[in-house]
C-alpha cells in the first residue's frame, strides 16, 4: 500500500520526505508552521486555470447561445415582470475582489433589459435562511449604480418569514412542499446569476433553495438526507441534489426561469498571499520573506485585528466559464469546468486526516468562524470534498487545527449561541435535536425579528449546520482539535483535544496504529479528492 | 403547560416613553397661562428625569408622578383617546406587530407589563389587540390626581415578581416564556423567564444582554 501511496499520482498530490520543508497550516486567524511526519501525504489545490480573457464578451456569448431555451433578448417584451435573483455573500469565498461577477453579469442583463422596454425589473437575493447582506455588502456586490438606481425598494434581500411575500408553488411526488418568494413566482420572466464554488452550488438549488422559506427548507436539509449523500459535493450521488433536482422540476413546471451560470477557477490569493497556495518545497526566498512578514506581522496583533485584516484581503478569482438557459443543461456544463478545476485524483484513503481551519466558511463572513462552524467545516465540508469514497477510512481519525475559542457574534449568529450552549449539553444526535427542538428555534420570535430585521442567520440554521457534519461525525472514528486553547469547546463538540499538531499525530497514532498512513488537505483548498 | 410572551412597553413596543404622555398632559391643560407653565416645567425637567432614571427607577417614580397633582381623573381619561392616536399610534414600532402576531401563533399569552399610566394605555392595548396587560394607577382623592401610585408600582423587581405571581395564577412556565424590554431597569423581568431578549436596548441592557448571550432585537 505505502509503495503504491507514495508514487508521484499528480502535481498536487506530494509526499513529506527527509528534506521537506515544513508546511502551513492555517489555524483560524493565524497560519503556522509545522513538521509533517515523513511519508505523509499532502493534497494542493490544482494550479488554477486561465481565466477567461474578456470576461463581459462570455457572458454576452452565453446569454445569446443558451442551452435549451430562446436567447434572453428573444424571451424579452415592453411591459414584462422580470426578477433578477443573484447568489448572496456566502459566495464566493472569501468575497471576490471588485468588480463582482455578479455586477459584471447584471449590467449586461439590465442594460438589454431596458433596451428591450423592461422596466419592471426587481432585483432579489437568494439568501434563503442566510443572513441578510447589509447595505455596504449589497453595494459592493452590485456596484454603486446599480446600487443607486435598484435599493432598496428594487434590490432587497428575499425574506422567508414574510408571510405576504411567499406563495406556496406545490409539492413534489415525494411530499416535499415548496414555498417561494411570491415576486419571483409571479413574474414573466426569472433570470438568475449564480456563481458556483463548489460542486453543490447552483442548479436547482439556487431557485428551489435559495427563495424558499423554512418549511420548504426542512424537507431536504435534514440529517437522513446528508447520511444518504455519499458525498453532497458529489451531485451523482448525492441525495440532497435529487431532493433539490425534483423541487426544481416544479419549479419549472410553474415559472420561466433563465438561469445563468459561472464558473471560477480557484485562484484564492494573489500578491502578497499566493504563497499559500504553494507547495513550500517550491517556495522562494520571496515567499518565505512574504510569509515571515505576515506571521510577525500577525502575530503582535489581537485576534480581532487579525480577523480585520484577513477580512479585507479579497479573493482574486477569474471566471473560467459562462453558461446560460434552461437549469439543468447550463448547470451540466458548469459542473463540468468545476471538475476541471477541483478535481484531484487520489488513490488510496488514508488512516489520519489533518486539516486546517482556516478563517473562511459561506456562514462567517466579516464574523467570527464560532465553535459550530468550526465543526462544519472540518466534519461537514472539508470531510465531503471528495468523489466516490471519502479520503478518510472508515474510523479513522481526522485531526483539525483550530483554537476552538468560545467566541459568537451576537448580531450574525444569536440562535447558534443557544444551540451550543444549551442544546449541545443535553445531547448531539442529530435526529433527537432535529425532533425535539429544531421548531422551537426556527419559530423563536427574536429570531426570527433578528432575521427580519437585523443581519441574523435564521433560528433554525445552526441545525442545518449540525446535520452538515452527521456523514463525518457517523464515519470519522476520532476527531482531534490540535491547537484548541481551551478543553470545553472540543468536549462539547465530542472531540479529543490536544496542544498541537505533533501531541495530536501521536494521539492519533495510538489509535490508529504506528504505520497509520497520514493525509493533509492543504489548506486553504477548494478540491475535490477523486478518489480511485 | 402555557407560555407567555411578557413585554414592557414603553421603548419596547412604542417609541415613546413617560415623559411623551407627560408633555401630552401639560399641553393639554386648562386655559393658556396653565398650558404653559405645566409644559415649560415639564420640558425644564427633562434633564433631571433622565438623571433619577439612571440612579433609580423608584426614585424617578416618585419624582415623576408628582407631576399628575392636581390633574382631574376625567380629564386625564377624556384626553385617552386623543393621545393615543396623536402620540401612541404613530410611535409604535415597525415590527412590533410582527413580534406580537408571531408570538400569538406560537399559543403564547400576550401580556404587557409596564409602568406607564393604566389610563393612557388602554386603547393602545386594544389597538395591539393585548387583553392581558397591568400598568400603574395614580391614585385619586375625589376624583384628583395625588401625584403619588397605587401600589405595587410596578418598576424593577415589582414587574418580575408580577410576573412570577401571574405565570403561578395562569399556569405558565416561565421556563418557556419569553420576556421583552429595552431598559436596564427591568433586568428582572428578564431574568425570571427562559427566553429573555433585549429590545431596542439602552447601553447597558445591550452590554448585559451580549454577555448573557441574549438575543438582541431592533424593532425599529
Amino acid at each position: 500500500m505505502s509503495l503504491q501511496l507514495r508514487r508521484k499520482t499528480h502535481e498536487s498530490v506530494i509526499y513529506i520526505d527527509r528534506d521537506s520543508a515544513p508546511r502551513i497550516i492555517p489555524s483560524g486567524e493565524d497560519f503556522i508552521l509545522e513538521d509533517l511526519p515523513i511519508g505523509t501525504r499532502v493534497i494542493y489545490p490544482n494550479p488554477p486555470i486561465k481565466g477567461l480573457p474578456n470576461r463581459e464578451a462570455a457572458i454576452r456569448y452565453a446569454l445569446n447561445h443558451p442551452h435549451d431555451c430562446d436567447p434572453l433578448f428573444a424571451q424579452l417584451e415592453p411591459g414584462m415582470r422580470v426578477t433578477i435573483a443573484v447568489d448572496d455573500i456566502s459566495l464566493p469565498l472569501p468575497p471576490m475582489a471588485t468588480p463582482d461577477i455578479r455586477q459584471s453579469v447584471l449590467e449586461i442583463v439590465l442594460d438589454m433589459l431596458a433596451g428591450h422596454g423592461v422596466d419592471d425589473v426587481h432585483i432579489i437575493i437568494a439568501n434563503s435562511l442566510h443572513r441578510k447582506m447589509t447595505e455596504w455588502e449589497m453595494k459592493r456586490m452590485v456596484g454603486s449604480s446599480i446600487f443607486d438606481e435598484y435599493f432598496p425598494d428594487r434590490y432587497y434581500n428575499h425574506d422567508a418569514e414574510w408571510e405576504d411575500g411567499l406563495v406556496v408553488l406545490g409539492e413534489t411526488r415525494h411530499k416535499e412542499p415548496l414555498r417561494i418568494n411570491r415576486r419571483c413566482a409571479e413574474s414573466d420572466l426569472v433570470i438568475y446569476v449564480n456563481i458556483n464554488l463548489v460542486p453543490m452550488d447552483g442548479g436547482h438549488k439556487s431557485v428551489a433553495v435559495g427563495l424558499c422559506d423554512y418549511e420548504s427548507l426542512r424537507a431536504h436539509h435534514e440529517p437522513q438526507t446528508i447520511r444518504d449523500s455519499d458525498s453532497y459535493m458529489d451531485p451523482a450521488r448525492s441525495q440532497l441534489n435529487h431532493k433539490v433536482e425534483r423541487l426544481g422540476k416544479l419549479v419549472d413546471e410553474h415559472m420561466n426561469v433563465f438561469h445563468i451560470e459561472t464558473a471560477l477557477n480557484n485562484r484564492m490569493y494573489k500578491g502578497e498571499m499566493d504563497f499559500l497556495l504553494k507547495n513550500e518545497d517550491d517556495f522562494s526566498a520571496f515567499d518565505r520573506m512574504k510569509y515571515e512578514a505576515m506571521r510577525l506581522t500577525m502575530g503582535r496583533l489581537p485576534r480581532a485585528a487579525r480577523r480585520k485584516i484577513l477580512h479585507s484581503v479579497p479573493a482574486q478569482y477569474e471566471m473560467i466559464a459562462c453558461h446560460a438557459g434552461r437549469t439543468e443543461p447550463t448547470h451540466k456544463k458548469i459542473l463540468e469546468k468545476n471538475f476541471d478545476q477541483y478535481a484531484v485524483p487520489i488513490k488510496g484513503q488514508c488512516d489520519i486526516l489533518i486539516t486546517g481551519i482556516p478563517d473562511i466558511s459561506p456562514y462567517n463572513v466579516y464574523s467570527v468562524l464560532n465553535p459550530l462552524l468550526v465543526q462544519v467545516m472540518a466534519l461537514g465540508y472539508h470531510f465531503n470534498f471528495y468523489r466516490n469514497k471519502p479520503l478518510l477510512k472508515k474510523g479513522g481519525v481526522m485531526i483539525l487545527h483550530h483554537p476552538c475559542f468560545d467566541e459568537f457574534d451576537h448580531n450574525f449568529h444569536p440562535s447558534y449561541i443557544e444551540f451550543f450552549n444549551r442544546l449541545l449539553p443535553e445531547t448531539r444526535d442529530a435526529d433527537v435535536l432535529r425532533d425535539k427542538y429544531e421548531r422551537e428555534f426556527a419559530n423563536n420570535p427574536s429570531y426570527v425579528e433578528m432575521y427580519r430585521r437585523g443581519n441574523a442567520y435564521h433560528g433554525a440554521h445552526p441545525f442545518f449546520m449540525w446535520y452538515w457534519g452527521e456523514n463525518g461525525r457517523r464515519h470519522v472514528g476520532k476527531v482531534i482539535a490540535a491547537g484548541a486553547e481551551n478543553a470545553h469547546v472540543p468536549a462539547m463538540l465530542g472531540w479529543d483535544r490536544a496542544d498541537n499538531l505533533t501531541e495530536a499525530i501521536a494521539m492519533a497514532r495510538s489509535h490508529m496504529g504506528r504505520s497509520a498512513e497520514i493525509t493533509m488537505l492543504h489548506q486553504p483548498i477548494i478540491g475535490i479528492c477523486d478518489m480511485e | 403547560m402555557a407560555a407567555a410572551a411578557f413585554y414592557d412597553l414603553e421603548g419596547t413596543l412604542v417609541s415613546t416613553n413617560l415623559v411623551h404622555t407627560l408633555g401630552f398632559y401639560s399641553k393639554n391643560q386648562q386655559g393658556l397661562l396653565r398650558t404653559v407653565t405645566k409644559s415649560a416645567s415639564t420640558l425644564l425637567s427633562i434633564p433631571l428625569f433622565a438623571a433619577t432614571d439612571t440612579y433609580s427607577r423608584k426614585v424617578f417614580n416618585d419624582l415623576f408622578f408628582k407631576r399628575y397633582k392636581g390633574e382631574s381623573e376625567d380629564r386625564l381619561r377624556f384626553f385617552a383617546d386623543q393621545l393615543f392616536e396623536e402620540v401612541l399610534k404613530p410611535a409604535i414600532f415597525p415590527g412590533a406587530f410582527e413580534l406580537i402576531e408571531k408570538s400569538r401563533r406560537l399559543g403564547l399569552r400576550q401580556v404587557v407589563v409596564t409602568g406607564a399610566l393604566d389610563i393612557s394605555v388602554n386603547p393602545l392595548m386594544k389597538h395591539l389587540g393585548i387583553t392581558d396587560y397591568v400598568a400603574n394607577h395614580l391614585e385619586f382623592v375625589n376624583g384628583i390626581a395625588t401625584g403619588r401610585l397605587l401600589p405595587p408600582v410596578l418598576a424593577a423587581a415589582t414587574k418580575a415578581s408580577w410576573i412570577r405571581t401571574f405565570a403561578e395564577r395562569e399556569g405558565i412556565s416561565l421556563s418557556d416564556s419569553y420576556a421583552y424590554t429595552d431598559s436596564m431597569s427591568d433586568l428582572p423581568m428578564l431574568s425570571v423567564v427562559g427566553h429573555p431578549a433585549a429590545v431596542n436596548p439602552d447601553m447597558r441592557l445591550k452590554q448585559t444582554a451580549l454577555h448573557h448571550d441574549w438575543p438582541v432585537l431592533n424593532l425599529k
